[in-house]
């Protein structure tokens, strides 16, 4: 007989592994970047790779020169690729994505000590790199179905900057603000994967219904978006359709690592990612706000936590040390 | 009423109808002298000496103890050093049965006038919580406050195990006179016998026999797991929270494992001490899984193979469930007081442990509402502090954040390692 294995409680276990949860936040995905192919062409598909793959070789090669496992396994790198190329236009050079996707593996994710680790959305901060660094490319949007990718080509004015512009504006550069339905479906212009609420929706509610995710978040966050939006007498559909308020709630302020690991922690932190959109897009000269909303989330995470701890079942006051 | 939160669980109750069966007397047995929780008993036999079925073998002065009794006629062999599963070593004293089970005189049907006379009795029947945790019975039975409710643990809330079913199909009427009988005993008003809704025959039969009865209730708890936690089931059937620090007695209550009353109420009938148990055998290394009665002191090996085990191939053996049980590590270790089952598993992947993905699982798990992904953090850079706040000390290691974990992170292992880097007071 073989010697027995001596382990302690509990001898079962559950078989959810790290990897099945990321894959099926790609399953979630899957509609909306669909919908972002179908849109935007050939290209998106390429980028989205060309995210992946770089993310992957990161990921990889990061933690071998750190001398630590490998972790690609794990399908993280694969997820972060995906967020971030739907995150980017459609029309971006490769080779800027390929820094994107080293920013967010390798300085975002594993300088901070990998998986898990990591104090901000990676594939947020990326994109805000991008966008600093590089603000024409990040803002060359196309039209959708029109599939030219040249830097000439009639580009396209997301749907915010659409609605701040004036009739004659508007009539001049030959497009109109897109409708709701317009929005719903995702046929406008923007990055390739946040335009399409519905598929974005879908993919969440994927994602709530197989646990992977709760809805706190992306509520208190679409929730409080809109009723300021509603209060300050801007139109409260039309704002939380446009821009990616969609892919940040659901994929993006739901992320593990970043955000509060709490019910009432994520709903104070969608809370404060509707507040600081709003006010950004309100207030500031800036049309979007979403990824900056979460990133200043994602910092005040921890401090988020620590208020709102669960109060432990019969459990007196923690009598503080005085010394 | 609102219910504290659980974790589903695969039931696995395969030996839920099977009835009974007695192992036959083993070649020899093998008797711990610590069987329960508290002090170990010294041997009252020496080496040579005949014993006789139901005879005292062991005892201790200490209070918080009980004593051990033979459950067989013959000789004492040896008696030798003996380390439990627990870790602590203790002596045990090896019995040769003669076969003939003769009874010892001194099994007697005890006279109890008064309180006092019947927690002595519960003593010297050397009875301790039957369900797994091996607390001395007759502490429980003597509080230093009042108490109001009975709650009688019938949750039987970890996977596999039968053995509490079994003796409420077979031994309903023991079951009732025992409630009754301890509650006329310590004057306690009311008695909850508290039943996971997995067991709809047992709750329906009970609910029958208690019809007449308004001072017995019969509960349906949900079939969660850590359901028959103690403060768990107490929260659940009554409302009640036992805060940091306190006994359920605080609060009025007294818990106690269907399987034990029913023993108490046929040692007030008998005066047989607990010599025998019945003991779930499963696992899937197990040919015929099933309920059998052994006498204590019984090795693990003679049952696995009455039960048609695959010996060579188990590679781990459990004393109690899945979730809480102890691994074995030695297959001729005997059957104790609070062997509620014997799992013998022939899998065993040894999974890697990876990074906190701080999904929060285990904190959604927790019934008890504990942050183990953060007091994994705070372990490991051994923040006491920070450990005292988080309240690790309440954890009672039930091991639902450890299923869920999808890291496969060790957190109730965990738990307990914390526990111990912060002082006693």
């Amino acid at each position: 007989m073989n010697k027995l294995i001596v382990s302690p409680s509990p001898h079962d276990e559950n078989y959810t592994k790290t990897s099945n949860i990321m894959l099926n936040v790609i399953i979630a995905l899957l509609p909306a970047f669909i919908v972002g192919c179908v849109y935007f062409g050939l290209r998106a598909l390429v980028l989205t790779a060309v995210c992946i793959g770089s993310c992957i070789f990161f990921e990889y090669f990061s933690r071998r020169i750190m001398k630590r496992s490998n972790t690609i396994g794990d399908l993280s790198a694969v997820v972060t690729g995906l967020i971030l190329a739907m995150n980017l236009p459609v029309t971006l050079p490769y080779w800027i994505a390929v820094i994107g996707s080293f920013v967010a593996i390798v300085i975002v994710k594993q300088l901070f000590g990998g998986l898990g680790q990591n104090f901000a959305n990676p594939a947020i901060t990326a994109r805000i790199v991008l966008m600093v660094s590089f603000p024409s490319f990040m803002t060359h949007w196309i039209l959708p179905n029109t599939y030219d990718y040249s830097a000439d080509a009639v580009s396209s004015a997301t749907p915010l900057v659409l609605r701040t512009m004036s009739a004659e504006k508007l009539a001049d550069i030959g497009q109109s603000v897109p409708s709701y339905l317009d929005l719903f479906i995702g046929k406008t212009g923007g990055c390739l994967g946040e335009t399409c609420a519905l598929a974005l929706l879908i993919g969440g509610l994927y994602l709530a219904a197989r646990r992977i995710i709760t809805l706190a978040a992306p509520i208190s966050f679409i929730g409080s978006l809109f009723i300021l939006a509603w209060i300050a007498g801007d139109d409260p559909v039309y704002q939380i359709l446009a821009g990616g308020v969609f892919l940040g709630a659901f994929f993006m302020a739901t992320d593990y690592a970043t955000t509060p690991i709490t019910t009432r922690g994520k709903i104070v932190f969608g809370l404060g990612c509707g507040i600081i959109t709003f006010v950004i897009r309100h207030f500031g000269s800036y049309p979007e706000g979403v990824s900056f909303s979460i990133l200043l989330m994602n910092v005040l995470t921890p401090y988020i936590e620590q208020l709102t701890r669960s109060k432990v079942f019969g459990a007196k006051e923690a009598q503080r040390n005085e010394g | 009423m609102n219910k504290l939160r659980g974790i589903k669980l695969k039931h696995r109750k395969n030996t839920q109808d099977s009835a009974t069966v007695d192992f036959p007397l083993p070649k020899k047995v093998k008797i711990p002298m610590s069987m329960t929780m508290g002090a170990p008993c010294k041997p009252l036999v020496k080496v040579g000496d005949e014993v006789k079925v139901g005879q005292k073998i062991g005892d201790t002065d200490a209070a918080f103890s009980a004593p051990v009794h033979s459950g067989v006629s013959g000789k004492v062999t040896a008696i030798t050093d003996y380390r439990t599963a627990m870790g602590a070593v203790c002596q045990a004293v090896e019995i040769e049965p003669d076969g003939e089970q003769t009874v010892s005189d001194e099994v007697t049907p005890p006279v109890v006038t008064d309180k006092e006379g019947f927690i002595k009795a519960v003593r010297e029947s050397g009875a301790c919580g039957l369900g797994g945790a091996g607390f001395p019975t007759h502490i429980k039975l003597n509080p230093k406050t009042p108490i109001d409710t009975l709650i009688i643990n019938a949750a039987e809330c970890e996977p596999y195990i039968t053995a509490d079913y079994r003796e409420m199909m077979e031994s309903p009427e023991d079951i009732i006179g025992g409630i009754r009988l301890i509650k006329s005993q310590l004057g306690i008003e009311r008695a909850k016998l508290a039943i996971e809704a997995n067991k709809p025959e047992a709750i329906k039969n009970f609910t029958e026999m208690a019809e007449n009865d308004d001072t017995i209730d019969i509960l349906t708890l949900p079939s969660t797991y850590p359901q028959g936690a103690e403060k768990v089931i107490i929260y659940n059937s009554t409302g009640r929270i036992v805060k940091e620090g306190e006994l359920p007695s605080d609060e009025g209550v007294i818990v106690i494992n269907v399987s034990t009353v029913s023993f108490i109420y046929r040692y007030m009938q008998t005066g047989m001490p607990l010599v025998t148990r019945r003991l779930t055998v499963d696992g899937n290394a197990v040919g015929e899984p099933k309920n059998v009665r052994a006498v204590i002191g019984s090795p693990f090996r003679d049952i696995l193979e009455f039960c048609k085990t695959d010996i060579d191939s188990v590679k781990k053996l459990i004393s109690g469930g899945p979730m809480m049980g102890m691994s074995i590590p030695d297959i001729d270790m005997p059957v104790v007081k609070t062997s509620n089952a014997l799992l013998a598993i022939n899998r065993y992947d040894e999974r890697k442990t990876s990074a906190c993905i701080r999904c929060g699982r285990c904190i959604r798990v927790c019934p008890l509402e504990l942050m183990p992904a953060d007091i994994d953090r705070a372990y490991r850079i051994k923040n006491i502090e920070e450990l005292k706040e988080l309240k690790v000390t309440l954890c009672m290691n039930c091991g639902s954040c450890t299923y869920v974990c999808p890291a496969n992170r060790k957190l109730a292992e965990t738990n307990q390692l914390a526990k111990a880097l912060i002082p006693r007071k």
